[in-house]
């Protein structure tokens, strides 16, 4: 199997499905002829053809509109927004119109739309390269938000993306695009060559939305991450020396309920890990659900490790980016409870 | 020290306001370069004072817009128009008799989307506003349904999740409407794109009103379109109000609406909105121009909103009470009905009967709608409300359902 980093995995899932399904076509800024400013999708235009990979004017509500008007049509457009902190202008298109138009037209129209957009800071990208917007997306009712952590996982997760009939936010941590990243920004980086979930199959396959992966097995604590946060947190566990087990959400809508319920029934202790801002995040949600389901079987207090609730700082990144040593505090915090 | 006077901000008014006199002299009338009926394959760039002009039929001489209808047709469109109209009072009147919570009519409009649903072909999908139910009317969809629609009752086809006159309605041509208004004008382009990717033969009308221009859906819309030559129809309804706004408000002391289409590089045409064969002529020019792979077209049509936004409007508290009557593009009903009189293919009886007959086919529909129910009385099960949020339910809402234990 080839090894392939996670810009490889996602160029294979979209070369895999512009090459079986002809109702799906790409475009976005930059994504036709050059390959998009990450090269997600170099050498599609040249391979599949000009109509099916293209350039996008500036206009990320534009883009979203026009891709809806083909969603309803019955195309399955795959439309890039190149950072999601410019996913903002379309906002209006994917909360009133994406994810309200099979429900207020009783399924006449519908919208199956896979927005892709890198997310996600450590890479010195300032305010506006740098965010998490999932939790706003999560929010509203009718869209899926699918985050993966690993190459072989964004390729099978986009896939079933494309073929899923709901509209969905795709968000790629660009900070994993070349390799698994665990937050020790001081240290060697790791590429993806060797790592088993860069064995990335060259044909079709899905990894299905709404199915969390229990990347390490334990008994004393729960870790909930996905995205980059999932390599930070598997560092962070190794720091604390606690027997955590680590579940990568990999789609945060559908939510795997079932998956972290179980995992905190059996350790009784639970930290929630995600780069974007504490206030109003995710995890507020994910710790809500937890104490409604599990209350009687926790030995300790549910705690978020998160950005802080600033904008994303340029010259104080690694201040602001949630790291394995703030996840082993915590980790050591709620281990003192019984 | 200057002896410039310091800046002063321009606030727009309109015309006139409650208590002065009606006022139309701003609104310009003439033909202009739009007398030219230019081949559809023109390029633009040789019709770039049509936007300033107005393509007029009715009541000229010779028009070289005259599509050259049949008066069978002609009567199928003056048909439909009573039939909105009658539709619409009569639904106002149920909205006043508190049968259901809202309503909106498109009183003095009729012309656009009736001559637009007839002229265009069974394939084509418009992108509506509120303001054109006579495209489903003229294409026969089934009154009591819209009625159903507009009451939430059992047997509404939307499932009780709409506001009422919010239909959907995809065999008849008619994409789901939402309150939030300019937001489906890309989707118009991105539904023509996607046909022309396909290589199939169907084009879009997409529809916005003048405030609505406003929006920055318009401006993307329009490049997405020319960029793309996507084969639409963007047609904006120029009916003089927003709610209270004036046009003014939106730019029309300015420059025409028409002549947005200048900037994108595409046909911008102008066009009297309550002239049916107008209406008619400039669709045709512009869907054969879309369906020749030659791109989009922007038409304002120039008409009046002869009733207030909505039920929960009420006009007399901005506008002199009397505007409407001296709205010098007069009423599309009558002046089709006049055309087709003095061709001796119509009279004052005919239209009379057919206005009773017309009448007797609402009060029916009516009737049925409101055995099952107005709003309130009935209505679908409320499992409908956690249906249809996705493909298949998720958890949440199979164990929220539960919760209200049904």
């Amino acid at each position: 199997m080839p090894t392939m980093n996670m810009i490889h995995a996602i160029n294979s899932a979209l070369d895999v499905m512009l090459a079986r399904d002809p109702d799906v076509l790409i475009f976005g800024e930059d994504v036709g002829y050059f390959g998009g400013v990450f090269r997600v999708t170099e050498g599609l235009q040249a391979k599949h053809g000009l109509t099916r990979c293209f350039d996008a004017p500036i206009s990320e509500g534009g883009i979203i509109a026009t891709a809806i008007g083909m969603g309803a049509y019955g195309l399955r457009p795959v439309p890039e927004i190149q950072f999601a902190d410019y996913i903002l202008p379309a906002f209006d298109q994917l909360v009133s119109e994406a994810a309200r138009l099979r429900y207020r037209s009783n399924g006449e129209f519908s919208a199956p739309i896979t927005v892709r957009s890198p997310y996600g800071g450590g890479i010195f990208g300032g305010q506006t390269h740098s965010q998490s917007p999932e939790a706003i997306f999560a929010h509203i009712t009718g869209l899926k938000t699918v985050i993966p952590s690993t190459p072989y996982d964004a390729k099978g997760l986009l896939i079933a993306s494309i073929e899923c009939d709901d509209p969905v936010i795709f968000l790629e941590p660009k900070r994993l695009y070349s390799g698994p990243f665990d937050g020790r920004h001081d240290q060697a980086l790791k590429t993806w060559a060797g790592d088993p979930a860069a064995d990335v199959p060259e044909g079709h396959y899905t990894v299905p939305l709404g199915k969390a992966a229990i990347v390490r097995e334990g008994s004393d604590a729960t870790v909930i991450a996905y995205g980059t946060m999932v390599h930070v947190a598997k560092a962070g566990i190794d720091q604390a020396g606690v027997d955590a087990e680590l579940i990568d959400l990999r789609s945060i809508v559908p939510l795997d309920i079932d998956t972290i319920v179980a995992s905190v029934a059996k350790t009784g202790r639970c930290v929630i890990l995600h780069e974007a801002s504490r206030f109003g995040g995710f995890g507020g949600e994910l710790s809500a659900l937890l104490q409604e389901r599990c209350f009687w079987a926790l030995k300790s207090p549910i705690e978020r490790v998160a950005g802080w609730d600033t904008p994303y700082p340029h010259a104080f990144e690694w201040d602001y980016f949630p790291g394995p040593a703030r996840l082993a505090k915590a980790l050591t915090r709620v281990m003192e409870n019984n | 020290m200057t002896t410039q006077p310091p800046l002063a901000l321009y606030i727009p008014q309109p015309s006139a306001r409650p208590g002065d006199a009606a006022r139309f002299d701003h609104i310009a009338l003439d033909p202009g370069a739009a007398i030219v009926r230019p081949s559809f394959d023109a390029p633009e760039k040789e019709m770039r004072d049509h936007p300033y002009g107005l393509v007029r039929v009715l009541g000229q001489q010779d028009s070289a817009w005259d599509p050259g209808l049949d008066a069978d047709t002609m009567r199928k469109g003056l048909r439909a128009m009573v039939q909105t109209r009658l539709f619409e009072d009569r639904l106002f009147r149920a909205h006043r008799q508190g049968k259901t919570s809202f309503f909106m009519k498109s009183t003095g409009e009729e012309a656009i989307g009736v001559a637009q649903s007839l002229a265009l072909d069974a394939g084509d999908m418009c992108f509506p506003t509120y303001r054109v139910q006579g495209w489903l009317i003229a294409r026969g969809y089934p009154i009591e349904q819209m009625i159903n629609q507009i009451y939430s009752n059992a047997n509404d086809p939307l499932k009780g999740r709409q506001l009422p006159i919010l239909y959907s309605a995809r065999e008849y041509g008619f994409y789901s409407l939402s309150g939030n208004v300019g937001s489906r004008f890309g989707h118009a382009v991105g539904w023509a794109m996607a046909s022309a990717y396909k290589g199939d033969r169907k084009i879009a009308l997409g529809y916005i009103g003048e405030g609505t221009t406003a929006e920055g859906d318009f401006h993307e819309a329009l490049t997405f379109a020319a960029v793309y030559r996507a084969p639409v129809i963007l047609a904006i309804t120029n009916n003089q109000w927003a709610i209270s706004s004036f046009s003014g408000v939106a730019g029309a002391e300015q420059t025409t609406f028409a002549a947005k289409a200048l900037a994108y590089g595409i046909p911008g045409l102008r066009v009297d909105g309550n002239d049916f064969l107008a209406v008619w002529a400039a669709t045709q020019w512009a869907a054969a121009r879309a369906r020749a792979n030659l791109g989009a077209t922007l038409i304002e049509f120039v008409t009046y909103r002869v009733s207030g936004h909505s039920t929960s409007d009420d006009p007399t508290k901005y506008r002199p009470a009397d505007e409407a009557e001296h709205w010098p593009l007069g009423d599309p009903i009558e002046r089709l009905k006049a055309h087709l009189i003095a061709l001796g293919e119509w009279s004052d009886e005919r239209h009379e009967q057919q206005q009773a007959e017309l009448t007797e086919v609402l009060r029916s529909a009516q009737r049925a709608a409101e055995a099952v129910g107005t709003l309130g009385k009935s209505k679908p099960s409320v499992a409908e409300m956690f249906e249809g949020v996705f493909a298949e339910p998720d958890w949440r809402v199979i164990e929220q359902r539960r919760e209200l234990g049904i």
